[in-house]
């Protein structure tokens, strides 16, 4: 919390989400609320349809309304609620307040336009520079994502660059305007493990010297553990857990996330059976009253049926669960 | 079939020896690359799978792992048959499978079976899952009696741990990691001996990869299926491999048990591969030593002279890009590398 002012960066405050069909409204969000600082890493974790990327979409302003509706929340950036500016307000901030890289990137590169066009498109049409200044800053920023031999590559077309390199072109395009904020949407899954490696390391070291701030959005508890300050985890659109990465590696607050922990097979311990989390992901047309990881948790009991649970703050993080405390006294 | 299939997983674990199932000799796979429209030249060949040498035993896993493109899919469409090799042998019970046709070709499809990685496309829509499951004795209509095949399809349903009612429902009303089950139910139909599976939890969340693989670990159990599992994420493999096979461009470069493979790796490429994985510990990152490895994997249409993977290799001298160092143990370490430099790595993870 090094912000002298008192805002954070960037918070989302009690953001619900709908997307409103002839078949009927699915609340995908129900109540989310996270905090980024600059030079911090916000880790964003959980299973497939959850509510990760749907919630970064809302930040940046780009979910198509409708169908989708966002009927009650805030997100202040610097202290300014960003959905009460007009749209071209919140165009200004995209890009240089506010970047993302998407989940899949590697096919989001237009095939026909090289890349250093591509890099600088946003500088010539957004910040009217020409196009000798737009390319000089690709060039730049190809080297700031190492990407070699930039002078000679700038004019190549994607289809030219590996799949780590498209990555850091895409990494590139996001940084173009110094934004404060980087949001990005599992940025390595598509890519092999030596070179995830190389992605996650750029990530951090761009992170440090521009002071950003970085939500990182994954499924991945390796990454996270590697890279992360603070965890949030997300079951059925809420926050169901918040803490600092070593405390919730030492002792999760939330039966899932210590469902989750146990679940993973581990390079540096070869167990028996593995611990498995019973039941599916819950369905977002019918979320389960009360707690909605209740069907899956074998800490439940008949209240968990009954009462949504409130956040249980345990210290520097809190933990959406009735038990949290008994969960997180239990350890690892 | 009995029915209590999934339980004795933990008593049985990695069986360790079988007889060989399976022996695969210089096995090769080469695309062509052609071009022009009328007449097509052959301008050149994509090296998918070149010159592999394994062994599968009885109730054994095998993992293969290894960077995209690496070979791995086309490996295991060569074994089941659906890509004929370039050269190569594979034996399965004293017969070379690329020889065989007719009902000796159909024997072995029921012997050998395949697990898909997408568990949202390998199956066909319109099919009920009883015909999925059952379709295997559509094709092979002596190994059930056609008055018994539902019977025989919800037993399967509960092995894999499904509700046999469900017999008459579509792929698009079960979640991805039930509709991995059916895949496997699939596979199991025709009793085979071996199953390849092509990352079959790839595409799965966390939440419900261990339950796939506990499922294939207490089947393999139960039934002494041999298994080779594809797989590109390297603690899953450790967790259910007996063996392990690392793949660079084509080419097995190290091979041993699982032991041998993630403690006492050789070749640079496997060491740096381990190296990168991600601990889900907080506590270890300062203590790993990453080895970064330079670029990307280049292509297997023009694979490097010498060993492939002497343009990303820290150690490499000049008798790397003239001489390919053959698969075969070495003095570092009993298990077999192909690394003319092989040495255990120190301190080693
Ligand atoms: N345009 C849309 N219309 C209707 N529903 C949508 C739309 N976009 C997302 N959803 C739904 O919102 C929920 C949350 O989706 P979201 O993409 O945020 O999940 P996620 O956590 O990012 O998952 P993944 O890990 O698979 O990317 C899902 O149930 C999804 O089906
Ligand atoms: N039918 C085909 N024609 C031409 N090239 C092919 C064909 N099938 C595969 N290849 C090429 O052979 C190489 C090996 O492909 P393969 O699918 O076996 O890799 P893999 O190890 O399974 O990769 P991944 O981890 O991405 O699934 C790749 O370069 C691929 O593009
Ligand atoms: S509130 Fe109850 S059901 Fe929900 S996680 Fe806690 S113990 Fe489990
Ligand atoms: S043979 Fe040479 S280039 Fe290949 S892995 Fe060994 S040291 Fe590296
Ligand atoms: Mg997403
Ligand atoms: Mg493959």
């Amino acid at each position: 919390m090094s912000a002298p002012a008192k805002h954070h960066l960037l918070e989302v405050k009690d953001l619900f989400v709908e997307f409103r069909s002839r078949d009927g409204v699915t609340k995908v969000i129900n109540g989310v609320s996270y905090h980024l600082d600059p030079g911090e890493t916000l880790a964003v974790l959980g299973e497939s349809g959850s509510g990760k990327s749907v919630t970064a979409q809302a930040i940046m302003g780009i979910l198509d309304m409708p169908p989708a509706a966002i009927p009650s929340g805030q997100i202040l950036y610097n202290g300014v609620d960003l959905l009460t500016l007009s749209e071209e307000k919140r165009r200004e901030v995209r890009g240089k307040e506010i970047s993302m890289i998407f989940q899949d990137a590697l096919s989001a590169l237009n095939p026909v336009f090289p890349v250093g066009w591509q890099i600088g498109e946003v500088l010539r049409k957004r910040e009217g520079k020409s196009r000798a200044e737009a390319r000089k800053r690709a060039i730049e920023l190809m080297d700031l994502v190492k990407i070699p031999a930039s002078k000679q590559r700038v004019g190549d077309y994607p289809h030219q660059f590996s799949g780590g390199m498209r990555q850091r072109v895409m990494i590139a395009m996001s940084l173009a305007q110094d934004p404060k904020v980087l949001i990005a949407d599992e940025p390595t899954t598509a890519l092999d493990v030596t070179v995830q490696a190389q992605i996650m390391d750029l990530l951090g070291d761009l992170r440090r010297d521009l002071n950003m701030g970085l939500i990182l959005i994954t499924h991945d508890l390796g990454v996270v553990a590697d890279v992360a300050d603070r965890i949030a985890v997300m079951y059925a659109g809420r926050i169901i857990e918040e803490a600092p990465v070593f405390d919730i590696y030492e002792a999760p607050a939330h039966p899932y996330t210590k469902g989750l922990l146990a679940s993973i097979p581990r390079l540096d311990m070869r167990g028996q059976e593995l611990a498995t989390i019973k039941g599916l992901p819950p369905n977002l047309a019918k979320i389960p009253p009360g707690c909605p990881f209740h069907p899956r948790c074998p800490y439940a009991q008949p209240i968990c049926r009954e009462v949504v649970p409130a956040k249980h703050v345990l210290g520097p993080r809190y933990s959406a669960c009735h038990f949290a405390q008994e969960v997180v006294t239990s350890g690892n | 079939m009995a029915t209590n299939y999934v339980s004795s997983a933990a008593a049985q674990h990695h069986p360790r020896h079988g007889e060989v199932l399976l022996d695969v000799q210089g096995l090769v796979k080469h695309f062509p690359i052609n071009q022009g429209v009328v007449f097509k030249r052959r301008v050149g060949a994509v090296q998918a799978v070149d010159g592999v040498n394994f062994q599968l035993r009885r109730g054994e896993t095998l993992g293969v792992v290894g960077e995209s493109g690496c070979g791995k899919s086309t490996l295991a469409r060569l074994l089941m048959r659906l890509e004929t090799p370039t050269r190569g042998k594979a034996i399965l019970e004293g017969r070379d499978i690329y020889s065989l046709n007719g009902s000796e070709l159909r024997r072995l499809r029921r012997n050998v079976q395949m697990v898909m990685q997408d568990p949202y496309t390998s199956l066909n829509p319109r099919m009920t899952v009883g015909d999925i499951i059952g379709e295997p004795f559509e094709i092979h209509p002596d190994a059930a009696p056609r008055g018994d095949r539902r019977r025989r399809v919800q037993e399967l349903l509960e092995v894999v741990g499904l509700n046999p009612e469900h017999i008459n429902r579509y792929p698009h009303q079960f979640s991805g990691g039930q509709r991995q089950r059916i895949g496997i139910a699939r596979a199991l139909a025709l009793r085979p001996q071996i199953i390849v599976c092509d990352e079959p939890v790839s595409a799965l969340d966390v939440s419900i990869q261990a339950q796939v693989i506990n499922l294939l670990e207490g089947l393999q159990a139960e039934f002494g299926l041999s298994y080779i599992f594809i797989a590109h994420d390297l603690s899953v493999v450790r967790h259910i491999a007996d063996r392990v096979a690392v793949m660079y461009l084509g080419k097995i470069v190290e091979v041993g048990t699982e032991t041998e493979i993630y403690e006492r790796p050789t070749h640079p490429y496997t060491q740096a591969l381990l190296s990168a994985v991600p601990v889900p510990d907080p506590r270890a990152r300062n203590h790993r030593e990453i080895i970064r490895l330079e670029g990307d994997v280049p292509s297997p249409a023009n694979p490097p002279s010498g060993c492939h993977f002497r343009t990303r290799c820290w150690k490499a001298q000049d008798i790397c890009a003239t001489q390919e160092p053959k698969l075969t143990p070495r003095q570092a370490d009993p298990h077999p590398v192909a690394c003319h430099f092989a040495e255990l790595r120190h301190p080693v993870r």
